[in-house]
């Protein structure tokens, strides 16, 4: 017994040291896709209107994690050396629920980068307006569709940070030269496609909504992307909850998804597989030629296994979601408002910054990354995608609407919604079941 | 289920007719079908950290494609995986520092709510004094409040202070960076105080009074007889709770991640839970952060198992 013990704890002791022995030096930084800050945004004379600070610390609080929470950090590097300020970056992967507690709790940080405009508004109490001079900057760098989810209440608070484009369906270049297929711009087209590639006997989709906790918001982004095209002024009503969700017209659309997400002849795998396959990798048979399409974020170009290229002529690259109506031209939306908590001057010259054309031109330049900002030359995007995204973000033409889930209360937007998909695409409920379980799910 | 099963006959002792219960027991729990299911129980619960473990040996690559199962066929290890989080100064990296700080929040995390028990539990048990029963009572009902419920009114005392109206009776407390981890310190301590009394109180009430009286007779002040007396008997009780409170500290999520200021106090769970990244991309690092996160908790169990055990028991059989 007593030896046992003892080589039990021998064992321990030796993992121990084995953790201890790993300490071999500090690893290599993987550098794909990554850049420099442009010299333009190291220069401290570009910083100087912002003032100079001494020991003034800012406490940034966001959901942006891992390799893009580092280049954000690299981005506005140059800020903190030259005005002084030290800029204290924290990321959560839990960001809507430790906001709620450090709000409640009296602690909440001096700028929070929210990802959902309606989280936003429920603290709406407790933030600082933007200024003037944020106001401003504001108004110069964003249209107005955007600057309208910074907006509580008629009071504008908070400018948008990245923003990522949402409306994108993702091929294989070479499959469709090969194959002769016509990148669809309307959504028969779409249908015809789909249709001429599965009597070629390949599956003309991929589709995979899982991901952990959040299972199923790959599918909201579907049907937003329909109710979309139906028409924006349906598209507000239908986040703004001013038309039921159960409305007929949403019921249909969901219904349009459906012709394509739960057609048996069109999913790679079948339709059964949807829910258990991560949105991550679902897409990953596009570069096997298993299937032809699909439909994620621009983001997605960041998750391609190592040594895909990324391009228009390369091995995967992706075209708008197509449109409805003739003359439409729409993109679904997602992004960061920039809201601050407290209000001093070394906050507001941060604000400043990050509402700034040199912070979004630097951090368009120091990784992957999209943004809506008037001033930036998209062609400084770190890849093709991201210059896609931003060239559609940034032109004035472009209709966008924010993701709807994100707009809609919690109990919606990140729950009930994302259930009532995963029942859909599993076939244990249709459109109009899940429809009015998610209506009745909405809070009074 | 199959600890029920009778014992093969020629394998069995005769049971005798005048066998207690206890001895019955015994005797079925020391058989060999017994003995065979403990281990297969044990086998099944290991797996899984098992499977941690040699996840967290394997190249990234690996992870990614094939099951842990598949390093019986063919075996391909490598340290990089724990290099990386522990000392890589990019995202997902860096975990030595966290490390750290969970050090440091677990050892007055422990060290203070004890010492502040064992205190309490000798006043409640051997000291008389008016309401004292009142007061162990309220002590011990305390343990029913869920610690969620004070984290926001706890955050709020820390970082507003207390005031009625206008009157201040506390101020705020304005702690900053690493400062913070006072506050979490302080934190861990309540949350534990209560059960730690409890236990020690009950431990210390089984002491028998002579050795007290005697001790008073020889002239010992209450603060003599705690320091020379109570604790050298208690000590199991002690080392049991403390097990108890490290484990607790050690694994703790909420408390740090609610009472700390940022990055500086972070403890290791609390960082655990975000190393995926934004889109869960990074999590071929989870295996080797999560063996990271247990391996001391685990020599802990290891070489105090004996204290565990009784403290289990202690205070629960009380006469």
């Amino acid at each position: 017994m007593s030896n046992t013990r003892r080589l039990m704890c021998l064992a321990a002791a030796t993992s121990a040291l084995a953790l201890a022995a790993t300490a071999c030096g500090a690893p290599d930084d993987e550098g794909e896709g990554r850049g420099e800050v442009p010299d333009e945004a190291q220069d401290c004379a570009n910083y100087e209107d912002y003032g100079s600070f001494d020991g003034e610390t800012v406490h940034i609080f966001g959901s942006i994690l891992d390799t893009e929470g580092d280049e954000m950090v690299e981005a506005w590097s140059y800020f903190e050396e030259c005005t002084g300020i030290t800029i204290e970056y924290e990321g959560s992967a839990e960001f809507e629920a430790d906001m709620t507690v450090r709000v409640d709790g009296g602690n909440a940080p001096d700028i929070a980068l929210f990802p959902q405009p309606g989280l936003m508004s429920n603290f709406a109490d407790a933030l600082v307006p933007a200024s003037e001079e944020v106001t401003a900057l504001a108004t110069e760098g964003w249209s107005e569709d955007w600057l309208q989810y910074g907006t509580i209440d008629g009071t504008f608070y908070a400018p948008p940070n990245s923003g990522n484009a949402k409306s994108f369906i993702w091929y294989s270049p070479a499959f469709f030269e090969e194959g002769g297929y016509e990148i669809p711009t309307t959504w028969d087209d779409l249908i015809a496609v789909s249709d001429e590639i599965a009597a070629d006997g390949v599956a003309p989709w991929c589709v995979g909504f899982e991901n952990a906790g959040a299972t199923g918001w790959p599918g909201t982004d579907w049907i937003e992307d329909i109710v979309l095209r139906e028409g924006t002024d349906l598209y507000d009503q239908w986040a703004n909850h001013e038309i039921p969700f159960n409305d007929e017209r949403i019921v249909a659309a969901i219904e349009k998804a459906g012709t394509i997400v739960t057609n048996e002849d069109y999913v790679f795998n079948g339709t059964d597989t949807i829910s258990s396959t991560s949105f991550q990798e679902a897409g990953f048979p596009i570069l096997e030629g298993d299937c032809a399409m699909y439909r994620m974020a621009s983001f997605y170009g960041a998750m391609w296994p190592e040594g895909t290229e990324v391009a228009e002529d390369g091995d995967v690259f992706a075209f708008r979601f197509p449109e409805t109506n003739e003359g439409d031209n729409t993109m679904l939306i997602g992004g960061e408002f920039v809201a601050a908590f407290n209000d001093n001057e070394a906050i507001e010259a941060t604000r400043q910054f990050l509402a700034s054309e040199l912070y979004h031109n630097a951090r368009l330049q120091t990784g992957p990354w999209s943004t809506a900002h008037q001033g930036v030359d998209p062609s400084n995007a770190t890849t093709p995608i991201n210059e896609l995204a931003t060239e559609v973000l940034t032109d004035p033409e472009v209709t966008v609407r924010f993701d709807a889930s994100d707009l809609m209360p919690g109990e919606v937007g990140a729950s009930s919604f994302w259930t009532g998909v995963v029942e859909w695409v599993d076939g244990s409920k249709d459109a109009q079941e899940i429809a009015d379980d998610i209506e009745n799910s909405w809070p009074q | 289920m199959s600890v029920k099963t009778e014992p093969r006959p020629e394998a069995a002792p005769p049971s005798s007719v005048g066998e207690s219960r206890g001895e019955r027991l015994r005797r079925m729990f020391s058989s060999r079908i017994a003995s065979f299911v403990a281990i297969l129980i044990a086998a099944l619960w290991t797996i899984p950290t098992a499977g941690l473990f040699i996840s967290s040996l394997r190249p990234e690559v690996d992870i990614r494609t094939s099951g842990w199962w598949t390093v019986f066929t063919e075996s391909n290890f490598t340290l990089d995986t724990y290099n990386y989080v522990l000392y890589s100064d990019s995202a997902g990296g860096g975990l030595i520092r966290n490390l750290v700080n969970t050090v440091v929040i677990t050892i007055p995390g422990v060290i203070v709510p004890v010492a502040f028990a064992a205190m309490a539990a000798y006043a409640l048990s051997w000291i008389d004094f008016k309401g004292r029963n009142l007061l162990y009572i309220a002590i011990f009902a305390l343990q029913v409040v869920p610690l969620q419920m004070a984290l926001i009114p706890l955050l709020s005392f820390f970082s507003q202070g207390l005031a009625i109206g206008d009157f201040t009776i506390m101020p705020a407390w304005q702690l900053d960076g690493v400062n913070t981890i006072v506050q979490v310190w302080i934190a861990h301590s309540i949350f534990g105080l209560p059960l730690a009394i409890f236990l020690l109180h009950n431990f210390m009430r089984e002491l028998p009074s002579d050795v007290m009286e005697a001790a008073r007779i020889d002239g010992a002040s209450h603060s003599q007889i705690f320091r020379k007396v109570v604790l050298p008997l208690v000590t199991p009780a002690l080392a049991s709770i403390g097990i108890f409170q490290f484990l607790w500290v050690w694994n703790d999520f909420l408390v740090g991640r609610t009472f700390g200021g940022g990055e500086s106090t972070r403890p290791l769970t609390a960082v655990l839970g975000d190393l995926a990244g934004s889109w869960g991309f990074g999590w071929t690092r989870l295996p080797a952060a999560g063996f990271i996160a247990i391996i001391v908790p685990l020599i802990v169990f290891l070489l105090l198992q004996r204290y565990f055990v009784r403290g289990l028991l202690a205070g629960s059989v009380k006469g």
